[in-house]
């Protein structure tokens, strides 16, 4: 079987595709994965056509499979991410991403009184709405929504 | 991490703020009981807070132990740029207690995260300030004789008051009824009625600081309206009477009815009101020295009897 469309990105051989981001995450997305370190391939494609989200954004990593808790930070930002597994060209594993119930030592916290804005540790936020990705901070109980997330 | 903390009035349960009020009682009637003998605790005071400080310094006193610390961080090492972090873990290394007051939120729970020496927390910013919750607590049963289904109003700035946001949360377990008493820009936020709602607490809220309400009140809850939180600074000056309590509006109300006021009040509870039986906020202050008596030694884990 072929593709009837021209692929925007080009194939993976081995690797881990993030699907479905939208536009205004994907660097976001990017950011939270740590991409920055990575010496593999690397595409990044974003502003391609998507029927569901209008644009969207794609990642795509060769030859790196991310520990889960690593992919479901995504959905914090980006809820309708998905993600496919390649082993051989195929994909062997499809799934979406899932907020886990808490988050540490990725978002900044809004509020500029508390304590972890002004001591060197790590943020924790626990989340209070999964459906509306809304987080509040475990330490002054100041809450976020996913659209105003700052990622550090 | 000692689980005989207090950082948030959440971390104690039903059975627990009963326990404490009951040691409260048994301090107002033994005061002067020295079982800290040996015991050193140190009050860490990051930001000034002169009423506060000298209650927890009394308490421990009172029970037999040392005190330690500061009255203001300008003196010591964080000035000098030293973590938050570091300061505890030194002092943990003397006390068997650290009560502390923070002007960043969220600092005692941190603290309470990087030792195994417990932690009270004495205020952090506008977040918690758990004993003072325990002290209003006790002073509602000490007055009230109960709990349990009693109406409390709240009166003033409901919008940034963390006292009153504390005490909602704790009466949670009591069926209480609660009326709300605040101008539009101070009204109490949502997500504390949200947590009425999500707990079956029942709230009405007025503009209108009636006799209706306060006549079918058995607590109001004074609190202070200040200038700095209005946007509009007209506004301020057209409410900021509308929410001061008279001794003649009290005519009708309740014989059991009590005055509450965190302290300091300025202008909201007017000088007449403080020789009528009902007013209770400097009895309330007081009780403060009992509840902190009971919230050290829990804290310690010493049980009294």
């Amino acid at each position: 079987m072929t593709n009837k469309k021209e692929l925007a990105v080009a194939a993976l051989q081995n690797g881990t595709v993030i699907d479905h981001i939208p536009s205004s995450m994907l660097f976001n997305a990017v950011k939270i994965l740590g991409i920055e370190n990575i010496e593999t391939h690397v595409t990044i494609g974003n502003n391609l056509e998507s029927s569901k989200l209008g644009t969207k954004g794609i990642i795509k990593v060769a030859d790196v499979f991310f520990p889960e808790a690593t992919l479901n930070r995504i959905a914090l930002i980006a809820p309708t991410a998905k993600v496919n597994i390649i082993r051989d060209f195929e994909v062997v594993e499809k799934r979406q991403v899932a907020l886990p119930d808490t988050i540490v030592g990725i978002v900044k916290c809004g509020n500029p009184k508390c304590i972890t804005n002004n001591e060197p540790m790590k943020t924790r936020f626990e989340v209070v709405d999964h459906d509306d990705v809304t987080i509040r901070c475990h330490y002054c109980g100041h809450t976020v929504t996913s659209k105003d997330v700052q990622i550090i | 991490m000692n689980s005989n903390s207090l950082v948030s009035i959440s971390d104690v349960n039903k059975e627990e703020i009963l326990r404490l009020l009951e040691q409260a009682r048994y301090f107002e009637e033994n005061p002067n009981h020295k079982i800290l003998d040996g015991k050193v605790v140190a009050t860490l005071f990051f930001e000034p807070s002169t009423r506060t400080r000298l209650s927890f310094e009394t308490a421990v006193n009172r029970l037999g132990g040392r005190v330690i610390g500061f009255s203001d961080a300008s003196t010591t090492s964080s000035s000098k740029g030293e973590t938050l972090k570091d300061t505890i873990k030194m002092v943990s290394n003397y006390v068997d207690l650290i009560i502390m007051r923070h002007y960043l939120e969220g600092a005692a729970r941190y603290a309470s995260e990087v030792t195994d020496t417990p932690v009270i927390n004495a205020g952090d910013g506008a977040n918690q300030h758990p004993t003072q919750t325990m002290l209003d607590l006790y002073s509602i049963y000490k007055t009230q004789g109960t709990l349990e289904n009693l109406t409390i109003t709240m009166v003033g700035d409901l919008k940034y008051g963390r006292t009153v946001h504390s005490l909602l949360m704790a009466m949670r377990y009591f069926n209480p009824t609660f009326r709300f008493v605040a101008c539009n820009e101070l009204q109490m936020p949502s997500e504390y009625k949200d947590f009425c709602d999500k707990n079956g607490i029942a709230y009405s809220e007025h503009t209108d600081f009636s006799a209706d309400v306060i006549n079918s009140s058995d607590i109001i809850y004074m609190t202070r309206v200040q200038r700095e939180r209005f946007t509009d600074i007209m506004e301020y000056e057209k409410v900021k009477d509308l929410y001061t309590l008279h001794n003649a509006m009290l005519d009708g109300s309740r014989d059991n009815l009590r005055i509450l006021h965190p302290l300091p009040r300025v202008n909201e509870i007017d000088y007449d009101v403080d020789d009528n039986p009902k007013a209770y906020y400097f009895q309330q202050a007081q009780n403060g020295l009992y509840a902190r008596q009971a919230i050290i030694c829990k804290a310690l884990g010493i049980d009294i009897k």
